[in-house]
């Protein structure tokens, strides 16, 4: 489902004496359906580069990058913005949103983007949030003004609305208490048994030994940080 | 799973602009598909309100073609079709929201009658029906029904530019051009704007292009970026490519100008 070839990746700081900074050289990797992937690695090593370049907001200067027969590599934009609303979801650390939209709308976006009714798509917005125990009361209001566990909860309703072939997790489980880490997993494990292929940055070792068939430590691919 | 639309919406092709000696902007070429929103950034100068007149049809471009897909006759060139044929096409399929709202309001008459008279402009004649029309969009962006007999004069600013979008969408326009819809508001008053456009853009399937120097307005409405420099597209790209990783000296230097709140 994921397919990475030969993935290199630099960044030119044109203000900063034109540095040229080798981050990845040599990324090959492969997620199938329903397998789950781990990245690891000391920080610095690149996961998040990676990660992100698999979502296609850093640019890939060389090899393919294959999700659902779309190289991001090579695609124009607007393949790649069809590729995330249908094909590839993420779940950042961060939630970013435009100030003022409702919590339930907020989740539910991402299946409105996909063409789904707005009953049906509130209604399972109201079923996540329900399980990831955020109260009732607050979904009406805009999440910008949640504590930081209640917007990364919301982060993850929002990300696994729609039912992506293919998903990117980063740090899913990070400043979550124990109930609703172990609500996360139980989305996770019922995301792969339908069939998503997953990569995920888990700092959480328990989480990564319980969710991810695999880990690729990242630092294999980092120049000068390979022993 | 993954299939690509075949006619852009729009096509630019080499459009340039000369102001004498001066370059306005120079040979910028894209496509816009059905649905997608673009953001055009730079600093003041850089060309990017020219561009935008320039595909508008306000300004005549002095090379290059604007191809847009019309309903009648497929893609046609905006540049050398008739002037009543141009100008037919930005009642109907094209919209302009200009930064001063009153830019883009007839500022003498009520606000219901600004919304009418768009309609009527298409042919709308049934008085009942244009009322009932304009009384609609008027809920839809938020103002208040007791105010349709109101002028805009008596408006607030973020009022003003929201009454300026429910006179240009109300006849259902294909292509929304905006240059800095939200300038000049304050932040709350933005923030609303912001929601209220995204809303439309999805719910309508618009196709938008959005001119501004704000970069976080173009992160949370605009799909794909271009980046302007002395009236040349120095980077385009998805937005938040472009904003995460962005490859050109002034692309870098201008996202890394933003004051972090």
């Amino acid at each position: 489902m994921i397919e990475l070839n030969n993935v290199a990746k630099t960044f030119t700081l044109h203000n900063q004496g034109s540095a040229v900074i080798e981050v990845l050289r040599g990324v090959f990797l492969s997620v199938a359906q329903g397998e789950c992937v781990a990245l690891t690695g000391a920080s610095g090593a690149g996961k998040s580069t990676l990660m992100r370049m698999i979502y296609g907001n850093y640019l890939t200067q060389g090899g393919a990058i294959r999700i659902g027969g779309v190289d991001l590599v090579q695609a124009e934009p607007r393949e790649i913005i069809r590729l995330r609303r249908e094909v590839l979801g993420y779940v950042s650390q961060f939630l970013r949103v435009v100030p003022r939209v409702p919590t339930l709308d907020v989740v539910a976006e991402p299946l409105r983007a996909v063409g789904v009714p707005p009953d049906a798509a509130l209604a399972r917005a109201r079923s996540l949030l329900q399980q990831l125990n955020i109260p009732e009361r607050l979904w009406t209001l805009s999440p910008t003004t949640f504590s930081g566990g209640e917007q990364q909860r919301v982060n993850i309703a929002r990300g696994f609305a729609h039912p992506y072939p293919a998903m990117l997790l980063d740090e899913p489980t990070a400043s979550l208490d124990a109930a609703n880490r172990e609500v996360v997993l139980a989305l996770i494990e019922e995301a792969k048994a339908q069939g998503t292929a997953i990569i995920g940055i888990f700092h959480d070792e328990a989480a990564r030994a319980r969710v991810c068939d695999r880990e690729i430590d990242v630092s294999g691919f980092t120049p000068g940080m390979a022993a | 799973m993954i299939h690509v639309d075949p006619l852009p919406l729009l096509s630019v092709q080499g459009v340039t602009k000369h102001y004498g000696a001066h370059i306005g902007c120079a040979d910028v070429s894209f496509d816009l598909y059905p649905g997608e929103v673009m953001g055009i950034v730079g600093e003041s100068g850089s060309g990017k309100s020219t561009l935008l007149n320039c595909m508008a049809g306000h300004l005549p471009p002095d090379a290059g073609g604007v191809v847009f897909d019309t309903r009648a006759d497929g893609p046609r060139d905006t540049v050398t079709m008739s002037e009543p044929e141009r100008r037919m096409l930005s009642r109907t399929d094209w919209a302009f929201v200009h930064q001063h709202a009153r830019d883009g309001l007839r500022m003498g008459v009520s606000a219901g009658g600004n919304v009418g008279e768009r309609l009527m402009a298409v042919g709308a004649r049934h008085y009942g029906d244009i009322r009932d029309k304009a009384t609609d969009w008027l809920d839809r962006v938020e103002i208040d029904a007791s105010r349709v007999d109101d002028r805009p004069t008596t408006f607030s600013g973020g009022m003003k530019q929201r009454l300026q979008i429910a006179r240009n969408l109300v006849t259902g326009p294909r292509l929304v051009f905006m240059d800095e819809p939200t300038g000049g508001l304050d932040v709350s008053v933005q923030a609303r704007l912001l929601d209220l456009l995204r809303g439309l853009v999805r719910d309508m399937g618009l196709s938008a292009i959005i001119v501004t120097h704000d970069l976080a307005v173009v992160r949370l409405l605009a799909d794909r970026l271009m980046v302007m420099k002395s009236g040349r597209v120095v980077e385009s790209g998805l937005t938040d490519q472009v904003l995460d990783d962005p490859q050109h000296a002034y692309s870098q230097l201008l996202v890394s100008s933003v004051l972090q709140v």
